[in-house]
């Protein structure tokens, strides 16, 4: 039967059909987790409780709206295919049916009945997410979004480290969730990991909580979900959940002051003589700048510019000497280095591990 | 035809030249004419919305591409959308309000027509001052540049101290002139249908689609001049050293983020209730049956214009309100759908057990019944604030968004394009490239705008000039890019459409769809006066009664 | 082109319709008062906020002598149309010349307080959240008072001139509707600014 012969109707039902096939398969696939395993963003891939709360709930409101989908397209392909009379009727009109006030009553309750229970569920999530209490194993962060690039601050164990985020496993025997207190610097940003938890604001002037107690180790990638600002798209979020053991051994790290190498004497005069120290901070040195990323373990982490580029010698040299070729619109000036100047700086910035 | 109609004898027009033809546009005060110019206005901005959105897809359609810089993006996404909802959507609506509002309640013109005029000229002023900015907006660089903001602003990126010169102040002083225009019509339009209907047309007579066009003007009086307010706001924080988002003096930044959204969701309602207008108009008369529960539609829409005053938040679950206040707005948000389901329901209704007729105005209201559907159900989705929590800021919301506002709003604005334009032009559109335009539209729509949901649900936010490759988003960029082309290729069918029609059309007459209101009782296109005698109605389908006499409607309201 | 239209039988009935100025009139009032909500919101919220600088209870003191001005001013406008109505044209230019000394000195007042704050306080628009949200919200309802006194001027020039008779009461009534919402605004103001603001 060609499509040219098939009446309207008919062929319109056949296209929403196959429409309905697409999308749900689209739907299955996307519901499947990421091929790369622990790095992706699928949010039905929850490895943390806020996490799979919420992909319940979402499970659960995706049958609903399903059931009701499927029924109303139901009731629309009928009364389109189902068409009374033919061309040869074309002088008489239907019955005109002006109402019916049963059927009103019906489709107005039923609605309704389906809006209330919708609602139950969801505020049970609301406040099971949003008022968890935070037990004493609990790890406190503090995390404050700058334009591009996000601060860690571990206030109870005196850590500050930038863009990537270290995290102890949590069990549900002995829970060690991470509670995160978010701030900003300058403009609002949002710190979205999906497969840890959904995603909270950081605004300036209005402190916010959010908490995540992710059941498995591995890395888990996000990045800023609320536009600040010409990069916006490059201030991307990488998750680290340890064994509490390897966490242990990440904050003893972390508490030390600056490795001293003695053989980058030359690269840390220049870092300390240029006005690099104004905006970065390496402990146990002079440089105490706050503007930009503290830059004492740098070399501990697998990203510099906050994800944009991974953290290898050229992409660190790139950056030093003009940092808009790697994230156009940076507020790190370029530093106009000779080239020895540059090789020595980067020479100092690799013996900060 | 009916029988008794009046024959004004032809009069001799000699041709004008074109310089005279064009002042009459210029100068107009008339309803019909304005209507029109608003309807162009938008159609010129649709186009250049348009160019905006495939820039954006292009650089979209490949991780790590460099098609535009980040700055140039940035600007398209804000100009996007800032054009689409201000220069396109409210225009089109308000000039079909225009048009057809005193046509359906047999008045001569609306009842300021020179306020009307005003209105047109400001909101198109404003159009000109957005787009004047790429030129003199003296950015950063000392080059001119659009508002790179995002069509929200929000504090305190639109601050002096993160958005210098004035490429953002280009934005807010266009939609304060716009805003004020839009007042101006909204205020004409309730003025014209509460004082101005023709004897007999009492409240519960009118079209539907005067109905709605009066709760919207309601609508606009109370959303628009919110955004006003906080636009006269931002400007003294900018330029008179305010305070009102300045959080370092202690100001907050979600204080704009409650006044935009008490604007904006609003606002999305103030451009979808004039579509559900124009499908309480064109179903009915494509199934041959009036409105299935006229009342009712009425009563809901008075309830959704109340209820969408209360659920602005949902637009703010991820600020860290409270549990409570989070709970509340996703009750409110659920609850806005009862109502909007109940019309979608009546519409069902209307078409069950009629003959419908296939053609272009039907298909293009189907496919509303049909993505308003499926866009109202992804909204439910995200009333669930922790739903939204993990969907909001992303591509799921992006595509939301354009389901109900192309899927929604623009295939019921196409429905109106073409059941529309024989009365205003007295041609009809093509059926044939009406059918292209549809079916190619359709494949695109679906194409673009269903894959973009799975992004969202990949961890993809929006307002990324680009994306890392690996987290499986690259593939469906591309389609969705794909499908975008499609449906501009489509548009380009539409205004070949509208244009060859209009010399080569076939002659409409009075009444080429057999309809009901009284639009349709005077000619195509309809003398500057309207009506020759300002009709007098008994029911709320005048033209029904009068080729039924024997079965009028106004026997059973 | 020809014009056909279709003729339908009249019948004559009492259709009576509002008037489109007062309905008009009414919109406008609305979507005001939605602007002045918005301002009176951030007034609210920001009460007691301020980093720095002079408080309301520091440097405000209440207007009480320009707002019973500006408070009679809508009793003599609402005389000074019913007068029109009724057709007493040298009554009314009396009340209606009243009302406008009556607005006149009420921003005369708002300016001297004005004088006041900033010169012999420093409080500006600049200062801290409070001058900010002060000098706007009062200042965008004497804003609206000096656009309704322009108009209120305009029509005692032509009402001098002898060409307001009973004729145009019904546009008389429509302007006094925006006199009338601007004192209301006032006390919403006033209470706001003076009495809960403290």
């Amino acid at each position: 039967m060609s499509i040219a012969r098939m009446k309207f109707s008919t062929v319109r039902f056949l296209a929403q059909a196959i429409l309905l096939l697409f999308w749900s398969a689209m739907a299955v696939w996307a519901s499947e987790p990421n091929g790369s395993s622990s790095y992706g963003t699928n949010i039905f891939a929850p490895a943390s409780t806020p996490a799979k709360s919420i992909a319940d709930l979402s499970v659960f409101v995706l049958v609903i709206t399903g059931i009701i989908f499927v029924v109303v397209f139901a009731l629309l392909v009928y009364s389109v295919v189902k068409v009374r009379g033919r061309a040869t009727d074309a002088g008489r009109e239907p019955a005109q049916v002006y109402g019916s006030t049963q059927i009103e009553l019906a489709w107005t309750i039923i609605p309704i009945l389906i809006v209330v229970v919708l609602f139950l569920a969801t505020a049970r999530v609301i406040h099971a997410v949003q008022d968890a209490p935070q037990p004493p194993g609990a790890v406190e962060v503090t995390a404050i979004g700058h334009q591009y690039w996000w601060e860690f601050r571990y206030p109870q164990l005196g850590v500050v480290t930038a863009n990537e985020l270290h995290i102890p496993v949590s069990d549900r025997a002995n829970p060690t969730p991470t509670f995160l207190t978010l701030l900003s610097a300058d403009t609002d940003h949002s710190f979205w990991i999906p497969e840890l938890a959904g995603k909270t604001d950081l605004i300036p002037n209005h402190p916010n909580r959010m908490w995540m107690d992710p059941q498995r180790t591995g890395i888990f990638l996000g990045q800023c979900a609320q536009y600040c600002g010409v990069q916006h798209a490059k201030m991307l979020l990488r998750v680290s959940v340890d064994s509490p053991e390897d966490f242990a051994a990440w904050v003893r790290d972390q508490q030390q002051p600056a490795i001293q190498d003695g053989s980058a004497a030359a690269g840390r005069r220049v870092f300390e003589s240029n006005a690099c120290m104004n905006c970065h901070a390496v402990a146990g040195t002079p440089a105490y700048g706050r503007f930009g990323p503290d830059l004492t373990h740098l070399m501990s982490r697998a990203t510099i510019a906050a994800g944009a580029a991974e953290n290898a010698h050229k992409n660190l040299r790139l950056w030093v000497m003009d940092p808009s070729a790697i994230k156009p619109g940076s507020l790190m000036p370029a530093m106009k280095l000779s080239d020895a100047d540059l090789d020595a700086v980067v020479s100092y910035m690799e013996t900060l591990r | 035809m009916s029988s008794n109609a009046i024959t004004i004898p032809d009069i001799e027009i000699q041709s004008r030249p074109w310089v005279d033809e064009l002042h009459q546009w210029l100068t107009t005060v008339d309803h019909k004419r304005l209507g029109i110019l608003y309807i162009l206005s938008a159609l010129l901005f649709l186009a250049i919305g348009g160019i905006e959105a495939l820039i954006i897809r292009i650089q979209l359609m490949h991780s790590h591409s460099d098609f535009v810089s980040p700055e140039v993006f940035n600007r398209m996404f804000t100009m996007h959308g800032t054009t689409m909802i201000f220069f396109v959507a409210m225009p089109v609506l308000f000039g079909f309000a225009n048009y057809l509002v005193p046509l359906m309640i047999g008045a001569r013109d609306m009842a300021f027509p020179r306020l009307n005029a005003f209105s047109f000229w400001l909101s198109f002023l404003g159009a000109l001052l957005l787009y004047f900015s790429f030129l003199g907006g003296s950015g950063l660089y000392g080059a001119g540049s659009a508002p790179d903001v995002g069509w929200w602003s929000y504090a305190p990126l639109g601050a002096r101290a993160f958005s210098p010169g004035h490429s953002s102040d280009y934005w807010t002083l266009s939609l304060l002139v716009s805003g004020f225009g839009s007042i101006g019509t909204a205020i004409n339009i309730i003025a014209t249908i509460l004082c101005s209907r023709c004897p007999g047309m009492k409240l519960n007579r009118m079209p539907l689609l005067v109905w709605l066009n009066l709760v919207m003007g309601g609508m606009v009086l109370i959303a628009i001049t919110p955004l006003s307010a906080a636009q006269i706001m931002l400007l003294i924080d900018r330029y008179l050293g305010g305070h009102f988002f300045d959080t370092q003096a202690g100001g907050s930044a979600v204080l704009w983020m409650h006044f935009f959204w008490i604007f904006g969701h609003p606002e999305v309602y103030i451009l979808i209730i004039p579509c559900f207008a124009f499908m309480s108009e064109i179903i009915p008369v494509f199934s041959r049956k009036p409105i299935f529960g006229y009342p009712v539609m009425v009563g809901a829409t008075v309830c959704i214009a109340f209820v969408s005053m209360s659920v602005w938040a949902h637009h703010m679950f991820t600020i860290g309100m409270n549990s409570y206040a989070n709970s509340f707005f996703t009750f409110t948000t659920m609850v806005v759908g009862i109502p909007t389901g109940i019309k979608i329901f009546n519409w069902i209704g209307t078409m069950w057990g009629g003959r419908i007729q296939f053609k272009t105005p039907m298909l293009f209201s189907i496919g509303f019944l049909f993505q308003f559907l499926i866009a109202g159900l992804t909204g439910i989705m995200l009333a669930a604030s922790p739903f939204d929590w993990q969907l909001g800021l992303s591509y799921f919301v992006v595509a939301h968004f354009h389901y109900v506002i192309v899927g929604g709003i623009l295939f019921a604005l196409f429905a109106a394009f073409y059941y529309w334009y024989p009365k205003m032009t007295g041609r009809m559109l093509s059926e044939r490239l009406g059918k292209w335009h549809f079916w190619l539209f359709l494949i695109g729509f679906h194409l673009c705008f269903d894959v973009m949901h799975i992004p969202g649900i990949l961890g993809m936010p929006r307002r990324i000039y680009t994306y890392e490759p690996g987290r499986g988003w690259d593939t469906l960029n591309l389609i969705v890019t794909i499908g975008a082309f499609i449906q501009a290729l489509a548009i380009l069918v539409f205004l070949a459409n509208l244009v060859i029609s209009y010399f080569k059309g076939a002659p409409a007459g009075n009444d080429p769809w057999d309809a009901w209101t009284l639009e349709w009782s005077t000619s195509s296109p309809p003398p500057a006066y309207n009506f020759a005698t300002v009709p007098t109605v008994a029911s709320r389908r005048p033209l029904w009664d009068l080729k039924h006499p024997e079965d009028p409607d106004s026997r059973y309201e | 082109m020809s014009a056909v239209t279709t003729s339908f039988s009249n019948t004559a009935t009492e259709w009576q319709l509002p008037s489109r100025g007062k309905v008009a009139m009414a919109g406008l009032i609305i979507a005001e008062s939605a602007i002045f909500t918005i301002f009176v919101v951030a007034y609210l919220f920001y009460a007691g906020k301020s980093l720095t600088g002079p408080t309301p209870l520091e440097v405000l003191e209440t207007p009480i002598f320009y707002t019973i001005c500006l408070l009679s001013s809508s009793l003599t406008i609402h005389l000074a149309a019913k007068c029109l109505a009724r057709g007493i044209e040298f009554a009314f230019l009396g009340f209606w010349l009243l009302t406008i000394a009556l607005g006149g000195l009420f921003l005369y007042g708002t300016a001297q307080e004005w004088h006041r704050l900033i010169y012999e306080h420093g409080l500006t628009i600049s200062t801290n959240l409070f001058g900010t949200t002060y000098y706007s919200l009062v200042g965008l309802h004497a804003f609206h008072v000096t656009a309704g006194l322009m108009m209120l001027v305009a029509v005692a020039v032509f009402g001098l001139s002898g060409r307001v008779g009973i004729k145009q009461s019904g546009p008389i009534e429509v302007l006094s509707m925006y006199w009338h919402f601007v004192d209301a605004v006032w006390v919403v103001v006033f209470t706001v600014v003076y009495v809960l603001g403290r």
